[in-house]
């Protein structure tokens, strides 16, 4: 019995040990996954006092009127000018041929496999088209430069194939994977009672989708086209390999031109490090910082209203 | 209870155990291939600069490093003024240049600690290429920096078909770029020569020289000036004229050796102060006879 007894002590003992200890990698576990929230923040606010730091030095040099709509840009010439209009306009003419593309067709095929598709064949297409998201910008950038390019040239009957229509077509396919998967998501989101209500009142399937799903996610989808035109903006490697490159301000988007993903990529490996060039492309970067983090803020605002919509 | 603790904590030792033990083989193991075997060269270092003088260099690493297995070379070819930055940030151990360094930069890299020494490793002939079905065959410097300075937009300016000229130029990281501009467009050494002159804003600017060469070997109104290295049988070297009096010289070997060809220029490496150790002897390699031996394999001029 006295036996019996001390086993049982032990086993509280260590039964309270183990409690302790538990707690500990509780308190432990916490506090590194708080470190890890912080670190992102961390890196964040870095990112940001970098840019300014080393991009607003040009304003000094450069007054900001001419540095915006300057239309020169010869940053290894004596005097060097940095004008960043053509970068502006280039990125622009790029983004908006990638969203009259992928904008349509991304909702449509969402629309089709949200609403329209058997089971078997969404769930086949959906993985296929989110590989397609996968592909890398350089490959794309290929497929641009030795596929897509002669294409275009012989269409639009152009100088050269190498323009920011090119580009933007190519950039059109890396924004669609992420339309049509978010925008899918959310069309799905829409309660099931509403399509059922509109076929009980007599609505095509056309109608349904028309008049009821597509209304009813509608900041969904407009998150989705502004998460898949903020991947537009940023991408680099494809629009520095399609893009052709030409310094002139473009009027169309069939001329070749230098987006200003493209214009900090091909000078930054040249730039000495606080050179003025240096110090103008980190604005240029700051300036797409804004942009982009502006386009994405947008983006994560209406989809929380959209969450909040449906929230039982 | 207490008993099924103890043997949880048995099968975690063990595990621990056998961890341990494939560790311990794995070191024992890689340290064995890399234990010293000889009093060989060894060590690590980069070569970053002009896109021209890679070919060149890509060749003599590789055969630097079959001679001396434990040497590891690097080489990148982002750009002569890239690869001039690199040196001053002290990125680089040696920079590989399409053209001589300039005044600013050599101060800026003694604002840094950094010397740049000066070898020239072999000669290059900067050739201008068109698209085969292109009848234009030749042009002066004179033609050549209207184009790039977009006076000259179309083919039947200079005696060709009644097309749009397509000009292609490299990026301003390339060395090539850099000197074509104050050989070409500015017209150095010419009667004409102007040092305001810029490429015109309709140039393309384009990330690589074999992204050039394969743009003008699909586009019949396209112009490009890749080094002699690149030139490939899909494009067709001008004959250049330094003026409108002098005889057309296609770029070759020969004719950058004799000094006729008007667009020669050296190819350089750049090293903080004098190289010495492996460094020194990577660089007497290539200037050797069996490295300047390579340079006419990649197409480039030997130094003699």
């Amino acid at each position: 019995m006295l036996k019996q007894a001390s086993k049982a002590t032990t086993a509280m003992s260590l039964k309270k040990g183990l409690q302790r200890r538990w707690r500990l990698g509780e308190k432990f576990i916490e506090s590194w996954i708080f470190l890890a929230g912080v670190l992102t923040i961390v890196v964040l606010l870095g990112i940001i006092a970098l840019l300014l730091k080393e991009g607003l030095p040009i304003f000094l040099d450069t007054p900001p009127w001419e540095f915006f709509f300057g239309t020169k840009w010869y940053p290894v010439s004596e005097p060097p000018t940095f004008g960043i209009m053509p970068f502006f306009v280039a990125t622009f003419w790029v983004t908006l041929v990638a969203t009259a593309i992928s904008v349509p067709v991304g909702v449509a095929c969402a629309a089709y496999l949200a609403e329209v598709a058997p089971t078997k064949v969404r769930e086949t297409v959906k993985p296929i088209i989110e590989i397609l998201a996968g592909i890398p910008s350089v490959v794309m950038g290929f497929i641009g430069l030795m596929l897509l390019s002669p294409l275009v040239q012989s269409a639009f009957n152009l100088n050269t194939g190498l323009s920011g229509l090119t580009a933007g077509i190519m950039l059109s396919l890396m924004s669609l994977p992420i339309i049509i998967s978010v925008s899918e998501d959310e069309l799905r989101a829409v309660p099931d009672d509403f399509r059922q209500a509109a076929y009980a009142l007599g609505a095509t399937r056309w109608e349904t989708i028309r008049h009821v799903s597509i209304p009813g996610a509608l900041s969904g989808v407009t998150a989705a086209i502004m998460l898949g035109v903020g991947r537009a903006i940023g991408e680099t490697m494809t629009v520095l390999m399609v893009a052709g490159g030409a310094l002139a301000v473009p009027v169309s988007p069939t001329e070749p031109m230098m987006p200003m993903t493209a214009a900090i990529a091909s000078g930054i490996g040249n730039a000495v490090r606080g050179g003025l060039q240096y110090q103008a492309l980190f604005a240029i970067g700051l300036i797409l910082f804004a942009v982009t983090l502006a386009v994405n803020l947008i983006a994560n605002r209406v989809l929380e209203r959209q969450k909040r919509k449906f929230a039982r | 209870m207490s008993t099924g603790i103890n043997k949880l904590k048995k099968g975690w030792l063990v595990l621990i155990l056998m961890t341990a033990l494939v560790i311990i083989a794995a070191g024992c193991s890689s340290q064995s291939t890399t234990a010293p075997t000889g009093d060989e060269l060894s060590g690590t270092f980069s070569i970053i600069g002009s896109n021209t003088v890679t070919p060149l260099t890509s060749v003599w690493a590789e055969e630097f490093m079959k001679m001396y297995p434990k040497v590891n070379i690097a080489v990148s070819g982002p750009g002569s003024g890239a690869g001039i930055a690199a040196l001053i940030n002290d990125t680089t151990n040696i920079c590989q240049a399409s053209r001589t360094i300039k005044q600013q930069e050599i101060d800026q890299a003694k604002a840094k600690g950094v010397e740049p020494y000066e070898i020239q490793v072999a000669t290059d002939a900067l050739s201008v290429v068109v698209n085969p079905a292109n009848p234009v065959s030749e042009l002066t410097i004179v033609q050549l920096s209207a184009i790039y300075n977009n006076q000259i937009t179309n083919w039947k300016e200079v005696g060709g078909n009644d097309a749009p000229i397509v000009v292609l130029s490299r990026d301003t990281n390339s060395g090539t770029h850099v000197f074509f501009k104050e050989h070409v467009v500015q017209m150095a050494g010419l009667p004409t020569a102007d040092t305001s002159r810029e490429y015109g804003s309709k140039v393309l600017f384009l990330p690589s020289t074999e992204e050039g060469v394969s743009e003008t070997a699909k586009n019949p109104n396209a112009i490009f000036y890749p080094g002699l290295g690149y030139v490939t049988s899909e494009v067709k070297p001008l004959a250049i004229k330094k003026t409108t009096s002098s005889t057309a010289v296609l770029p070759s070997v020969a004719t950058a050796l004799d000094g006729t060809y008007p667009i020669a220029r050296p190819l350089l490496y750049y090293t903080n102060g004098e190289p010495t150790g492996t460094i020194k002897t990577f660089i007497d390699y290539c200037l050797s006879p069996e490295g300047q031996e390579k340079v006419t394999e990649v197409g480039y001029v030997p130094l003699k």
